[in-house]
C-alpha cells in the first residue's frame, strides 16, 4: 500500500484501470437492465397475441423461445415477466432499504433500549422461514400483485438492518467518536457527521444486493400460486403453467424463462458487487 | 492469546462454573424461545385476521349460493368468527398452550396430526438434502479454498455463485424434465408409487421417489456452505500455524487434513444448521414441483385454500424448527471449536 502512495506508477495505473473496468461493466449491466425494462414494456401488447395455427412450437428463428399452447411467443412473455421481476425487485428493495435505514437510525439515536428493541424485532422477523413469513404477509394482504410487492418489501430488511446496526455500533465505539462526545457533541451531530458516512455505502450496496433475493422470492410466491395475478406473465406463473406440459416434452416452456430469470438475477447481483467495489474503499484495492 | 498458550496461564475452567454457565445458557435460550413464540403467535394471528378474505366464503366456496344468510351466520358463530379478534386470539392461544392447535379445515384432522404426518414425510426429504449439501458443500469448499485461484477453484466458485442465483423451483423443473420425463430414471411425482399408500411402499420405493426432490434441495443448498467453507479454508491456509507446518515440510494434502478441516468445520456446521429455515422454504417449492405430500405442500395448500388453523400451526411449528436449528448450530460450533467453550466461562 505504501508503494502506491510513494508513486509506484504501474500499481496506480492498475488501480485506475481496474476502477475504469468496473465502471464500464457497471454501466453495461445497468444498460442491459434498462433494456429489459423497455423491451418488456414494448412486448406487453404483442405478448398477449394468440395464434392458434402456431401452437406449441419448439424454439426456432421465428420464435427463439418457442410458443405456448395458445400460440403466444414465449420470448415476449418472458421479457414481460422479467420486466415485472425487475420492477417488483426495485420497489421491494427500496422499501426494505428504507425500513432498514429508519430502524438503524432508531437504534443509533435512541440509545440502549431502542437498540435492544430493534435487535429483538430483527430476531423476530428471522424466527420464521422467510418463505413462510412471505406466505403469511401475502395472505394477510389478500394476495395479488400489490400484496406480493408489499410482502416482499416488508420482509427483506432484517439482515441488512443487522449489518447496518453492527457497523453503527462499531463506529460509535471508536476513539474519534469518544473524543467528539467528550467535546460535547450531541448524539444527532455525531450520527450525522461520523456515523452516516460509514453507513451510506453499506446501505446502498446492501439495498442493491437485496434485489436478487426479492426477485427470487416474488417468483417463488407466484410459482406457488400465492403471488401476482394469474393473468400476468410473471416468470413464476410461466413456470407454474409449464409444469403441465413438461410430460409432453415441451421443455422450452420451463427451461428458457427460468434461464432468463437466472441471468437477470446474476446481472443485478453483478451491479451490486460492482457498486460495492466502487464504493467500499477497502475492497477497491483488493 | 498466544502468550497465554505459551506460558500456560490459561484460566482453569472449573466444572461447577461450566455447569453454571451451561444452565444459564439453557435458561436464557428457553426464555428467548418463549418470547419469540409468543411474538410469532401474536404476529401471525394478527396477520391472518387482517386478511380481507372471508374464511366462511372460502370454506363453502361455490355452495355459498345454496346456503341462506342464517346458515352462513351459523357457521360463523360455530367458528367463533362473530367474536372480537382479541377474544378469538385468547381462545386460540389458550388452546395452543394446552396442546390443541385446532382442526385443519382442508384435511379434516387435528392440526397437530396433519403437521406430524406431513413433517415425517418432509423430514426424510430435508435430512437427505441437508446431508448431501453439507458433505458436498464442505468437501468442495475445502477443495476450492486449498486450490485458491486455480481452475478448479474458479469453476467451483462460479458454479456456486450461479446456483445461488437460480430459483429452486426452476432447478427442480430441470431435474424433473431430464431425469423423470426424458430419461425416466425417477418417478414424476408423489412419495410412493401411484395406487399404494405411503405406509405400504417399501423403503427402496420411497427413496426412489425422494431422490429428485432431495437432489433439487441440495443442489440449491450447496452454494452458501461451499462459499463460506472456501473462505474459512483460505483464512486457515494463510495462518501462521499452517505456514509453520509447511516450513516443516508438510504437504498440501496433509495440511488440509490436519490443519484445515477442523478449523473450517465449525463455521460450516453452524451455517448448515442455521440454514434449516431456508431448507424448509426450499422444500415448500420442491414439494410443489414434485407433488410430494410433505409439510411444505401442506403450507401451500393451507394458504391457497384459506385453512387458517393449519397456517397458524405451521407458523408456530416452523418457528420452533428454526430456533432448534440455530441452537444446534451453536452447539455444533462450540463442539468443533474448543476456544469458544472457554471464551464463554
Amino acid at each position: 500500500m505504501s508503494t502506491v502512495f510513494a508513486g509506484d506508477r504501474p500499481a496506480l495505473r492498475a488501480l485506475a484501470s481496474r476502477r475504469t473496468r468496473t465502471l464500464v461493466a457497471l454501466a453495461l449491466a445497468l444498460l442491459v437492465a434498462a433494456g429489459i425494462v423497455v423491451a418488456g414494456a414494448l412486448a406487453s401488447a404483442p405478448a398477449a397475441v394468440t395464434d392458434l395455427t402456431e401452437r406449441n412450437l419448439a424454439p426456432s428463428w421465428d420464435h427463439p423461445f418457442g410458443t405456448d399452447r395458445y400460440g403466444r411467443d414465449v420470448l415476449l412473455r418472458t421479457l414481460v415477466g422479467l420486466r415485472l421481476s425487475l420492477v417488483v425487485g426495485l420497489v421491494a428493495a427500496v422499501l426494505s432499504g428504507v425500513i432498514a435505514l429508519v430502524l438503524t437510525l432508531l437504534a443509533v439515536l435512541g440509545g440502549r433500549p431502542a437498540e435492544a428493541a430493534v435487535r429483538w424485532l430483527v430476531d423476530l422477523f428471522l424466527a420464521l422461514p422467510h418463505l413462510v413469513l412471505l406466505i403469511l404477509v401475502a395472505f394477510a394482504l389478500g394476495g395479488g400483485t400489490t400484496a406480493v410487492i408489499i410482502a416482499v418489501g416488508l420482509t427483506h430488511w432484517p439482515r441488512l438492518t443487522r449489518v447496518l446496526t453492527s457497523i453503527a455500533r462499531e463506529t460509535v465505539r471508536s476513539d474519534y467518536v469518544a473524543i467528539a462526545r467528550a467535546l460535547g457533541r450531541s448524539r444527532l451531530e455525531i450520527s450525522r457527521t461520523h456515523v452516516a458516512g460509514h453507513l451510506v455505502p453499506h446501505l446502498l450496496v446492501g439495498t442493491v444486493l437485496l434485489f436478487p433475493h426479492a426477485i427470487l422470492h416474488e417468483a417463488a410466491l407466484s410459482f406457488l400460486g400465492l403471488g401476482v395475478d394469474p393473468g400476468l406473465p410473471a416468470i413464476g406463473i410461466l413456470l407454474q403453467e409449464s409444469m403441465r406440459y413438461l410430460s409432453e416434452g415441451h421443455w422450452w416452456l420451463a427451461v428458457l424463462p427460468g434461464l432468463g430469470l437466472l441471468l437477470v438475477v446474476k446481472l443485478v447481483d453483478r451491479i451490486g458487487e460492482d457498486s460495492r467495489l466502487l464504493l467500499d474503499p477497502r475492497s477497491a484495492q483488493l | 492469546m498466544a502468550l497465554d498458550l505459551l506460558t500456560g496461564t490459561r484460566e482453569p475452567t472449573g466444572a461447577p462454573r461450566a455447569t453454571g454457565a451451561r444452565a444459564r445458557r439453557v435458561a436464557s435460550g428457553a426464555l428467548r424461545l418463549a418470547s419469540l413464540l409468543v411474538a410469532v403467535a401474536v404476529g401471525s394471528f394478527a396477520l391472518v385476521s387482517a386478511s380481507p378474505v372471508d374464511p366462511v366464503q372460502a370454506y363453502v366456496g361455490a355452495e355459498a349460493r345454496s346456503l341462506s344468510p342464517e346458515q352462513l351466520a351459523q357457521i360463523e358463530a360455530r367458528w367463533g368468527l362473530d367474536e372480537p379478534p382479541l377474544t378469538r386470539f385468547l381462545a386460540w392461544a389458550g388452546n395452543v398452550v394446552s396442546g390443541d392447535l385446532g382442526r385443519s379445515q382442508i384435511y379434516g384432522e387435528p392440526v397437530a396430526t396433519v403437521i406430524a404426518d406431513r413433517f415425517a414425510a418432509s423430514l426424510s426429504l430435508m435430512a437427505l438434502a441437508w446431508l448431501f449439501s453439507g458433505v458436498l458443500g464442505f468437501g468442495l469448499g475445502v477443495l476450492a479454498g486449498a486450490t485458491r485461484g486455480r481452475v478448479v477453484d474458479r469453476v467451483l466458485t462460479w458454479w456456486a455463485y450461479t446456483l445461488a442465483s437460480a430459483p429452486t423451483f426452476w432447478v427442480g423443473l430441470l431435474l424433473l424434465y431430464v431425469f423423470a420425463v426424458s430419461l425416466q430414471w425417477a418417478p414424476v411425482c408423489c412419495a410412493a408409487p401411484i395406487g399404494t399408500l405411503p405406509g405400504e411402499a417399501s423403503l427402496l420405493e420411497r427413496l426412489h421417489h425422494l431422490i429428485l426432490p432431495a437432489a433439487t434441495l441440495s443442489v440449491v443448498g450447496i452454494s452458501p456452505t461451499l462459499l463460506h467453507t472456501r473462505q474459512a479454508t483460505i483464512e486457515v491456509m494463510a495462518s501462521d500455524h499452517v505456514a509453520f507446518a509447511r516450513a516443516q515440510g508438510e504437504r498440501r494434502a496433509g495440511l488440509v487434513l490436519h490443519r484445515v478441516l477442523r478449523n473450517a468445520a465449525g463455521p460450516a456446521l453452524m451455517l448448515q444448521f442455521a440454514s434449516v429455515g431456508e431448507l424448509f422454504g426450499g422444500s415448500v417449492l420442491a414439494e410443489q414441483v414434485f407433488t410430494y405430500p410433505g409439510l411444505g405442500e401442506a403450507t401451500t395448500q393451507a394458504a391457497l385454500r384459506q385453512d387458517i388453523p393449519l397456517l397458524l400451526g405451521i407458523a408456530m411449528f416452523t418457528a420452533v424448527l428454526v430456533f432448534v436449528g440455530n441452537a444446534l448450530g451453536d452447539l455444533a460450533h462450540r463442539w468443533a471449536d474448543p476456544r469458544l467453550r472457554e471464551a464463554v466461562g
